[in-house]
């Protein structure tokens, strides 16, 4: 498969903070790829080097199979891009300021701009919009706003930095729908968010920052695994043991976790034994638990001493 | 993208209020003068401003001697400041930069749109200084024979005063692009508009004031403000070129020496904002 998105030995250093601290980004054609960590990680950081608007301070970064900055002239225009919450000029109107950024640079036919701007507009909800000045719209409109700037091109590849910032809990579902539809329309999209829920309903690669280091990159189906467990929910877990000897990992209440990765057979034998069995399945990790074992400290917060 | 930038530049309301304060005062001065017929000796106050009097089509030059000293830089160092220092601050500078326009051609862009506003800006001060002058004071038929008159007190045809009244507003110009220079360097320091502004100013003030210090007589030469109102040497008869010629030299350093400054810094910087 081939790369979108690759860099090796990325370093950013600002004075003796190692906010972006040597990671291996790989991010393939398809992917929607969730670049997890806690605020301050690095993650809007890495996403600034990907674009060009920060310099790394060592390591290479390869965009739709080419070096970063030098090529972005070229690359840039296939990228779409929401980088630490929208911006636009707040007395122009949002169509106005679509047209602006789309004239600002390469790759825009002027004679299709209008109909590409209304057709953004359409895409990220704000197809109705008048002729109000940004100044005046909500910060779910501008986040939406946004979402279009990056839309106009067309884009092969989406980056997005914490695109749903600010959305009502409907808005959030509508861009994920938007964000789903682009992916099956072959859009790659790298998506980061300190959001664990969001990733885990929209990603199909996850990579997690800690502190600047990337430990953890892989498929979400393959972390989420099962774990060759199964769970049994009962009333009468007491029971269990004495049934399945030896088998036994964890009992929690009505919930027993038992050694083997056939949730029939488990059953059979409980019922067999006369224990009822209210729920059964194969246990799985949650991204929750998968993302804390690897990153070894709360997710959300900034340790005090760093 | 220089169109953008022009467009940008041009349809901000804010532009135009600039503009429009900025003819404020020359206007004002017209109606004082032309309700008390006070003006200042030849000599002292703004140059110009008391040959009005007597030819209403000198008071261009009088209007652009006055807003010279101080609301001409000021503006000029607020449009300059804010250039790339207020996308910074809007945010939208990375947008502009992802898109990509390229930091050198944003950094030309903004330039041009800068120098367009220093041209638009003193040929309005310039136009509406003589449109004032010619309704409110006599305006003397310029023909060929009667023509101004010189601060040297010898006549100038009108042709001559034409061409010479142009080749003055070239030269404020060029002394306002030194002004620029230093507000877009200064813009592509900060993330503040405010500061880079107040730095350009900062540096303007600075120059004047060493200029009236004798003990600064060393450096007086290389101040930016030197030679700014050397314009008036253009309308004595002969013309003085001297100090002419070494302002737009020194202006020409400054911009030059500026303007690398400002793409060595922008082209290399990490734009966090
Ligand atoms: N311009 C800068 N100068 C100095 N330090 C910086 C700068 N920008 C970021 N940092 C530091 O780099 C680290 C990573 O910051 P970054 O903005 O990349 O985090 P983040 O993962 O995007 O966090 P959040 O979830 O809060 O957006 C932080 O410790 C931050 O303080
Ligand atoms: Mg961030």
């Amino acid at each position: 498969m081939t790369s979108v998105v690759r860099t090796r030995g990325l370093v950013k250093r600002y004075g003796r903070l190692r906010a972006v601290d040597g990671i291996d980004l790989d991010v393939r054609a398809g992917d929607v790829y969730g670049f997890l960590g806690a605020n301050g990680s690095g993650k809007t950081t890495t996403v600034r080097m990907l674009l060009g608007l920060v310099l790394p301070t060592s390591g290479e970064v390869e965009l739709l199979g080419e070096r970063m900055p030098r090529a972005a002239r070229r690359v840039l225009p296939r990228v779409g891009a929401l980088v630490e919450g929208p911006a636009a000029y707040g007395h122009l109107s949002g169509r106005a300021n679509l047209a602006l950024f789309d004239a600002a640079g390469p790759g825009g036919p002027r004679r299709t701009r209008r109909r590409r701007v209304e057709e953004v507009l359409e895409q990220v909800g704000l197809g109705g919009i008048d002729r109000r000045p940004v100044r005046a719209y909500s910060l779910g409109m501008r986040q939406r706003l946004g979402l279009a700037a990056a839309l106009l091109r067309r884009p092969e590849l989406l980056v997005l930095d914490e695109p749903t910032n600010g959305l009502d809990p409907q808005g959030i579902t509508e861009i994920r729908e938007l964000l789903l539809d682009l992916h099956r329309g072959g859009t790659t999209v790298f998506l980061s968010s300190h959001l664990l829920a969001e990733v885990e309903q929209l990603c199909t690669r996850v990579g997690v920052l800690d502190r600047g280091r990337l430990v953890l990159q892989d498929e979400l189906a393959t972390l989420t695994a099962p774990t060759g467990a199964t769970v049994v929910h009962t009333p009468a877990a007491d029971r269990v043991p004495a049934v399945l000897d030896g088998r036994v990992v964890a009992v929690d209440g009505s919930r027993v976790v038992v050694r083997g990765a056939d949730p029939a057979e488990v059953n059979a034998l409980l019922v067999g034994a006369g224990v009822p069995v209210t729920g059964l399945a194969l246990q799985r990790p949650s991204l929750e638990e998968v993302v804390l074992a690897a990153a070894g400290s709360s997710l959300d917060r900034v340790e005090v001493h760093r | 993208m220089i169109a953008v930038e022009l467009r940008k530049l041009f349809r901000r309301p804010r532009t135009w209020a600039t503009i429009a304060v900025l003819n404020a005062l020359p206007v004002l001065v017209a109606v004082l003068v032309r309700l008390t017929d006070l003006v200042p000796r030849p000599g002292e106050g703004p140059p110009f401003l008391s040959a009005v009097l007597t030819n209403g089509s000198l008071f261009p030059l009088a209007a652009l001697a006055i807003v010279l000293p101080l609301f001409l830089p000021i503006a000029v160092a607020v449009v300059a400041g804010d250039s790339v220092a207020g996308e910074a601050q809007a945010g939208t500078l990375r947008y502009l930069l992802v898109r990509p326009a390229g930091r050198t051609l944003l950094l030309v862009a903004k330039l041009v749109a800068v120098v367009a506003f220093v041209l638009v800006t003193v040929l309005v001060v310039a136009a509406v200084g003589y449109v004032v002058g010619t309704t409110l004071f006599d305006a003397q038929p310029l023909t060929a024979a009667t023509g101004g008159t010189s601060v040297s007190g010898t006549g100038l045809t009108q042709q001559e005063l034409v061409g010479r009244t142009l080749t003055a507003i070239g030269y404020v110009v060029v002394s306002m692009l030194g002004v620029a220079a230093f507000g877009l360097f200064f813009s592509t320091l900060t993330d503040s508009p405010l500061a880079a502004a107040l730095g350009a100013l900062a540096v303007l003030v600075a120059s004047s004031l060493l200029f009236t210090l004798d003990a600064a007589s060393p450096i007086a030469p290389y101040l930016p403000t030197r030679y700014w109102l050397a314009f008036v040497d253009l309308f004595r008869d002969p013309i003085l070129w001297r100090d002419v010629v070494r302002g737009l030299a020194l202006q020409g350093v400054y911009v030059g020496v500026l303007l690398a400054a400002a793409w060595a810094n922008f082209t290399t910087k990490d734009v966090t904002s």
